[in-house]
């Protein structure tokens, strides 16, 4: 069974990180395993970890009055999910549940916070990295909010 | 260029703006040999003509099979044809998806929308000679889960022709138990050799665009990834100008382009 490091290491999240950094990063994470149906967060709750996801989906949901719960985004395997922790206050601003089982490995926001506080060339590693993150979370639901396939676009005539 | 009638065999209700008409010839006359990727001017009688893709099978010349969305008023004339209805039928015209350049490749389709109609003329060549392909995976965006097209065929494919299929949505209710998101994201998550791969994208332009940059942040060629534009055409033979797009006819030299030919053109606004 591969340990963290190597888990973290092959994910590209974390690769090219310098070994130092990546056994402080290791020093904060630990495996997660959620059932489906299970929450690995909810909205207004301490955001106090981020998850790399090695297996099944999540998905991250809103619920409102009279709809019940809207998902947004299906996050999967591979995805790096959540930035709350970096992002004060640190509260979870979305619901997250497992559709299937999920496995994956969960950082500890505050644990990395006082790394990256203490070493600031591994806090600006992991900005960048958690930046790019960012980015395409929000270039996806620019994407969304176009509602591309409802405007006739895409079609001939 | 004249318009040849055909009749309509079969009518289908995909979702509940989108249809397909499956069109034969009357009596003995021979079928309609067409590339994946090609497109017919069909003409409704006292509407107009459109050019729409052909979404049929192409080893089965004698059905010619069109999907499209109602919006516009020959769309809608065409929508409410029944079995028996004729309509005036011209092509094929213009190019087809490079089934031959794709050989022993993977091949990464990226559907959006009505988008996904040309490309399942491409699926059925590419389902019918498997073992010429090494991988072959479609990730398909639509706007909701009642607008998925052809369930049963991705399902078929997926279950029998060795298909990896992700669909996706951008926005579900608490039924839907598949993906929400935009098939940009399933891009990143599918698993393929980037330096053996052809990639193969149809929907609105604007996720085409980004669908490619994805393509070619993995790694593939830009020569390698090819889009269908769908424009204007009118003549369909590139006399009118009507589709030009740049340098290019779409209706001539397209529908299908290398990313690489229209890369430019496709940032231009105002064309």
């Amino acid at each position: 069974m591969k340990d963290l490091e190597h888990l973290l290491r092959e994910h590209p999240f974390a690769s090219g990180l310098p070994s130092a950094a990546l056994s402080l990063l290791v020093g904060c994470a630990s495996n997660v395993q959620y059932e489906p149906g299970e929450y690995l967060f909810r909205t207004g709750e301490p955001a106090d970890r981020f998850f790399i996801l090695r297996h099944g989906e999540v998905a991250v949901e809103v619920y409102a009055a009279g709809r019940g719960r809207i998902t947004i985004e299906t996050a999967g395997e591979g995805d790096v999910l959540g930035w709350s922790w970096l992002v004060p206050p640190h509260r979870w601003l979305f619901d997250g549940r497992a559709i299937t089982l999920t496995r994956a490995i969960a950082l500890d926001g505050a644990c990395l916070r006082a790394k990256c506080e203490a070493n600031h060339d591994l806090g600006y590693e992991l900005l960048k990295r958690v930046t790019h993150v960012m980015a395409e979370r929000l270039t996806s639901a620019r994407l969304q909010v176009l509602d591309l396939y409802g405007d006739g676009s895409g079609d001939v005539v | 260029m004249l318009p040849v009638p055909y009749r309509v065999q079969r009518r289908r209700q995909e979702s509940h703006d989108t249809f397909t008409l499956e069109l034969s010839r009357s009596g003995s006359a021979p079928g309609l040999e067409f590339a994946p990727g090609q497109f017919n001017m069909l003409y409704a009688f006292g509407a107009g003509e459109v050019p729409i893709s052909i979404s049929g099978d192409p080893a089965r010349p004698d059905v010619i099979a069109h999907t499209t969305r109602v919006v516009g008023g020959v769309t809608r004339v065409l929508s409410r044809l029944r079995r028996g209805g004729t309509v005036g039928l011209r092509g094929p015209f213009g190019n087809g998806w490079p089934l031959e350049q794709s050989r022993g490749r993977d091949v990464v389709i990226v559907a959006g929308g009505i988008g996904l109609a040309p490309l399942r003329a491409l699926l059925y060549a590419l389902t019918a000679n498997r073992g010429r392909f090494a991988r072959i995976a479609l990730v398909y965006g639509a706007r909701t889960p009642e607008d998925v097209l052809f369930g049963a065929e991705l399902e078929r494919w997926r279950t029998s022709a060795d298909v990896e299929i992700a669909v996706t949505v951008d926005r579900a209710t608490e039924s839907w138990a598949g993906r929400v998101g935009v098939v940009t994201a399933l891009l990143r998550r599918l698993s393929f050799d980037p330096a053996n791969a052809v990639g193969m994208i149809c929907g609105p332009e604007v996720m085409m665009r980004y669908a490619a940059a994805e393509l070619l942040s993995r790694g593939v060629a830009p020569d390698s990834i090819f889009l269908s534009i769908e424009r204007n055409m009118k003549c369909a033979v590139g006399h009118c100008g009507h589709c030009l797009f740049g340098p290019l006819f779409i209706c001539r030299d397209g529908p299908v382009f290398p990313y690489e030919r229209v890369e430019t053109t496709l940032r231009v606004a105002e064309l």
